[in-house]
């Protein structure tokens, strides 16, 4: 159905809009710009903030521009005296509730309440500070989230983050008046909730409200200490986000400056989870290849399908609270990251002669969630911790600029060897859709001796950013060892975001839907959006960065993970084979239900 | 400006005149166009405070093409001072069923809910006895509409009709933006006319008298009579229906002590006015309008204490979602606070008031929008009060 179109004026000057579009983005068309807070491209409008106020003809109140929706003949105002003076009010009582501590806080320099200060120079306080005691103890139960309700400015921007785009709702608001405040249910600390660590609300969060847990301490300290041997390892959808914070515009690949700079902070051994993507889909592919089997030819009725990915730490935790029936179906396979940490202190130390006790090894993750990951009981086969600290993107971009690197004219550097190399098809395990790629990549090969039948391996109908994506695909002229699949159809789902997740595992759950294989990221976009990544964020944002890890994969000599020639020697010369008893100890999991409160 | 000298009416709560089935039946013989043009011709204004005209709002929502539409009595009677909607509930519920069952048909709706503040829990089994019998009766008329009762849970700005809708459709009761109003999207977000007990009552009695006899009471702006709560320094507190358009001095020689400082007119969020305004402050609409509430202080009583409850009110009573009523609240009662105790120069009120004048346009609902008018009317006539 076309829409109407709305002739308004915005400070005088004319424009013609769809019906529905709101006042903001009607200016915003004409590039004027209104300052916002609540509102967040990625949720629905709120309204709340009451900072977007413009001025409508004919209208005794101020409207909120991103919850007005324009009308024929209006006449806005955006930047009218009684416009300035309310916004600023606005601002400054925004102000006496929130604890500008400005100095020391992660968000210093990216806080939007900051910009929004300055530019209405506001400076000493005129109102009466209102900030509580006992909202200033931080909590930081969690691993991976600290809360500090003293810098919170009530947008709930992390409120519809938790509901609208992830379905957990570990965030709520409670009470009223002056007593409301974002919190958990029955006020409990964040690691005693539902919360799966995912940090979308850090994401979205306008100030320093809500965010990562940091241990960039700890880790100088590691590197500082002589008797440590750090090694590192970088995901994949760092790589083309890491810039964003240090002067790149979004979508800009640094690997090579990123290997740099880790090698200047002092990091001993410079590797790339990438490797154990690799590894994963080795691993993940034979078990569902082996499932397969179990159901198709053994008809065997205990075999839990269709499989999922277990990858997303953020997934991880939420299926153990809201779908622990479907924890069969996870794929055993530990996360990059735990397969990487296993490995790093069991084969990597015996290569190396480096005792596993002294070593340290740090991830750099786009994830919040992979800070509680690796600290899960279960993940500790190399006899120690697997890994150490993990830190998201943010914090390494922190780390550079507190090292002094002028990172954007770093030279290029090569990662170290062993665990060091990778194909195109670890990179977009960044990406959405990029493990189901990966996976369809190898398992086809293996199946029928040939390549996917996509252009160039390119598996176009598992990318983008929909919500959740499905694809089938028939498997012909098979060899002969795997004859059991001739004709097999197979059937296979893409979401992320866990709203999605949980959209797919109810029409599994309800019989809508049947699939063999469905991949889950806990973050919109997969990886590159994950919250553990430059803010903001945005769909814009998210999509430069998954083109920046496709065109990473397009660029790379090898594209299929069981072509890496450091896996197969891994595989040569210390696991065996996919599956076997090693692989077993060191690379696969079991995962237990969690109560929903 | 035409003025109408006080006059104690009783249609409101006269029930041997009134027999809600008969206007019932009387009125359901008509077309619900015909119903509606007289409620717009009788000029009768919502009851609660706004004064939205109601039968407008009724030929909106009848306009809307929707297969569910509801009506919904706002019985959330929460305003300081008001006490008239539990007395009519208590009193003559069945006209507020009859008005209900009227506004359904003129506009359309099956179904419509009475939204009972939780305080009044104590009359809801007496409530659903006989709105068990009114439905029956309507049953037996096979008149396809049936009334509902819902509670509230005791938050002042459930009676914020867009908050109402929230927290009967079991979320937290926040006001939404606007638009889309009730009449398009409102309970579950169909089509809705939301009316005050009290506006419910006079369309019962405009439907039994005909818009005429309720025009002749009332001036132009404000037609009718209206239910007024009255309590305070007065030596006849109570419930009295009064005719609009009354100058403030008549109604304080009726109901003051003799000594009557000030009248604090519409609640809380009403306007306070003090002896020198009596004369020149009218009771309506073009006036002052009023959900009913009139209290009256007498020179025993600090208008800074007075001023300091109702802005601890409206800072435990804001939702908390809107930065200028969350916040503004705060600092309206912690400034005069600080003004009092002398760690902020009187100077500091003319900050306070220019934040109050952006609260009134920069809220997002009725509450925030509305504490200037307490705010600016006790600081402007009884600044000294406030300070020394």
């Amino acid at each position: 159905m076309s829409k109407y179109l709305v002739n308004l004026k915005v400070n005088n000057i004319p424009v013609t809009v769809e019906e529905g579009t709101t006042i903001l983005d009607a200016a915003r068309k004409l590039n004027f710009h209104i300052p916002t807070l609540c509102y967040h491209e990625d949720l629905t409008v709120a309204g709340n903030c009451r900072v977007c106020l413009v001025e409508v003809a004919g209208s005794r109140s101020l409207a909120a521009s991103c919850a007005t929706p324009v009308s024929e003949g209006m006449e806005v105002l955006t930047n009218s005296k009684n416009v300035r003076s309310a916004r600023k009010n606005v601002v400054e009582l925004l102000l006496s509730e929130h604890n500008a501590d400005c100095t020391k806080c992660f968000k210093n320099g990216h806080c939007e309440l900051q910009t929004l200060s300055s530019e209405y120079q506001i400076g000493q306080h005129l109102f009466i500070d209102l900030v509580k005691t006992k909202d200033k103890i931080v909590d930081i139960s969690s691993p991976s989230i600290a809360k500090d309700d003293s810098k919170c400015i009530r947008c709930q921007r992390c409120v519809r983050t938790c509901s609208e785009l992830q379905a957990v709702g570990a965030l709520a608001v409670i009470n009223k008046g002056d007593h409301q405040r974002i919190s958990t249910f029955l006020n409990k600390p964040l690691s005693e909730v539902v919360c799966t660590n995912c940090g979308q609300c850090i994401n979205r969060c306008p100030t320093g409200a809500l965010t990562e847990r940091s241990y960039i301490e700890e880790v100088w300290d590691a590197i500082n200490d002589p008797s440590k041997h750090v090694v590192v390892e970088t995901a994949p959808a760092v790589r083309v986000a890491l810039g964003e914070d240090l002067g790149f515009e979004a979508g800009e690949r640094v690997t090579g400056k990123m290997v740099a700079a880790l090698r200047h902070l002092g990091f001993d051994s410079i590797l790339d989870t990438d490797f154990t993507a690799d590894l994963t889909i080795l691993e993940e592919g034979t078990e569902l290849l082996t499932r397969l089997k179990k159901a198709l030819v053994d008809k065997d009725e205990k075999v839990s399908l269709p499989m999922f990915t277990s990858c997303s730490p953020g997934w991880i935790k939420f299926i153990e609270h809201m779908f622990p029936e479907y924890l069969p179906n996870l794929s055993t396979c530990k996360s990059p990251q735990q397969m990487f940490g296993a490995l790093a202190k069991t084969y990597y130390a015996q290569k190396k002669n480096i005792n596993p006790k002294n070593m340290v090894c740090v991830s750099i993750m786009p994830c919040t969630a992979k800070k509680f990951e690796a600290g899960r009981p279960e993940l500790r086969d190399s006899g120690y911790q697997d890994v150490d600290y993990v830190l998201t993107t943010r914090e390494l971009a922190m780390m550079i600029k507190q090292a002094g690197i002028d990172f954007m004219k770093l030279e290029d550097m090569e990662y170290d060897s062993i665990m060091g190399e990778s194909t195109g098809a670890a990179v977009i395990f960044g990406a959405s859709g990029g493990v189901m790629e990966a996976a369809l990549r190898t398992a086809y090969e293996i199946i029928s001796g040939r390549d996917v039948p996509f252009t160039n391996l390119n598996i176009v109908p598992v990318r983008g950013m929909e919500g959740v994506k499905e694809a089938k695909v028939m498997l012909k002229d098979v060899k002969p060892e795997w004859g059991f699949l001739e004709g097999v159809e197979v059937s296979i789902a893409i979401a992320h975001g866990l709203a999605n997740a949980k959209k797919v595992v109810e029409s599994i759950k309800n019989g809508t839907a049947n699939y063999h294989f469905v991949e889950i990221m806990g973050c919109p976009g997969g990886c590159i959006g994950g919250g553990g990544q430059p803010i903001p964020t945005s769909p814009e944002i998210r999509q430069k960065r998954a083109d920046a890890i496709y065109a990473e994969d397009e660029g790379l000599p090898l594209r299929k993970s069981h072509e890496n020639p450091e896996v197969q020697y891994l595989y040569k010369e210390f696991l065996g084979e996919p599956l076997g008893h090693r692989s077993h100890d060191l690379l696969h999991t079991h995962y237990k239900p969690r109560k929903r409160y | 400006m035409e003025t109408k000298v006080i006059k104690k009416v009783d249609t409101i709560f006269d029930v041997v005149e009134c027999n809600y089935i008969q206007v019932l039946e009387k009125t359901l013989a008509k077309t619900a166009d015909e119903i509606i043009l007289d409620i717009i011709d009788s000029g009768l204004k919502g009851r609660g405070g706004a004064g939205f005209p109601t039968g407008l709002k009724w030929k909106f929502t009848k306009n809307e093409e929707n297969a569910v539409k509801y009506v919904i009595c706002n019985a959330d009677e929460g305003e300081p001072g008001t006490f008239k909607d539990r007395e009519i509930l208590d009193r003559v519920p069945e006209k507020v069923f009859t008005g209900m069952a009227i506004c359904g048909y003129a506009i359309g709706a099956k179904e419509g809910y009475i939204y009972l503040r939780g305080e009044y829990n104590f009359l809801k089994q007496d409530l659903q006895m006989k709105i068990d019998l009114f439905n029956s009766q309507l049953a037996d008329r096979d008149f396809d509409f049936k009334v509902f009762l819902r509670s509230g849970s005791g938050a002042y700005i459930c009676g914020e009709e867009s908050a109402l809708f929230d927290s009967m459709e079991g979320l937290r009761g926040e006001p939404r933006n606007k638009p889309p109003y009730p009449t398009v999207a409102g309970y579950n977000l169909k089509p809705t006319a939301i009316n005050n007990v009290e506006t419910l009552v006079y369309v019962t009695m405009i439907c039994r008298m005909g818009p005429e006899s309720f025009k002749a009471l009332g001036t132009k702006d404000s037609r009718g009579s209206k239910v007024f709560s009255v309590s305070g320094d007065t030596p006849t507190p109570g419930i009295y229906e009064l005719e609009l358009g009354m100058p403030l001095n008549q109604f304080v020689d009726e109901f003051g002590d003799g000594d009557t400082k000030a009248v604090q007119v519409g609640g809380a969020s009403g306007h306070c006015v003090p002896r020198k305004k009596y004369n020149d402050t009218i009771i309506g609409f073009e006036g002052i309008p009023t959900g009913g509430s009139m209290m009256i202080f007498n020179s025993t009583r600090s208008m800074y204490n007075v001023l300091h409850d109702y802005l601890e009110f409206f800072t435990e009573e804001s939702c908390g979602q809107c930065t200028p009523c969350r916040v503004g609240c705060q600092q309206l009662l912690k400034g005069i606070e600080a003004v009092k105790k002398g760690d902020k120069k009187p100077s500091y009120l003319e900050d306070l008031k220019k934040l109050a004048a952006t609260m009134k346009i920069a809220s997002k609902c009725g509450l925030g929008q509305s504490v200037s008018n307490p705010f600016n009317s006790i600081v402007d006539n009884f600044r000294e009060e406030i300070i020394y």
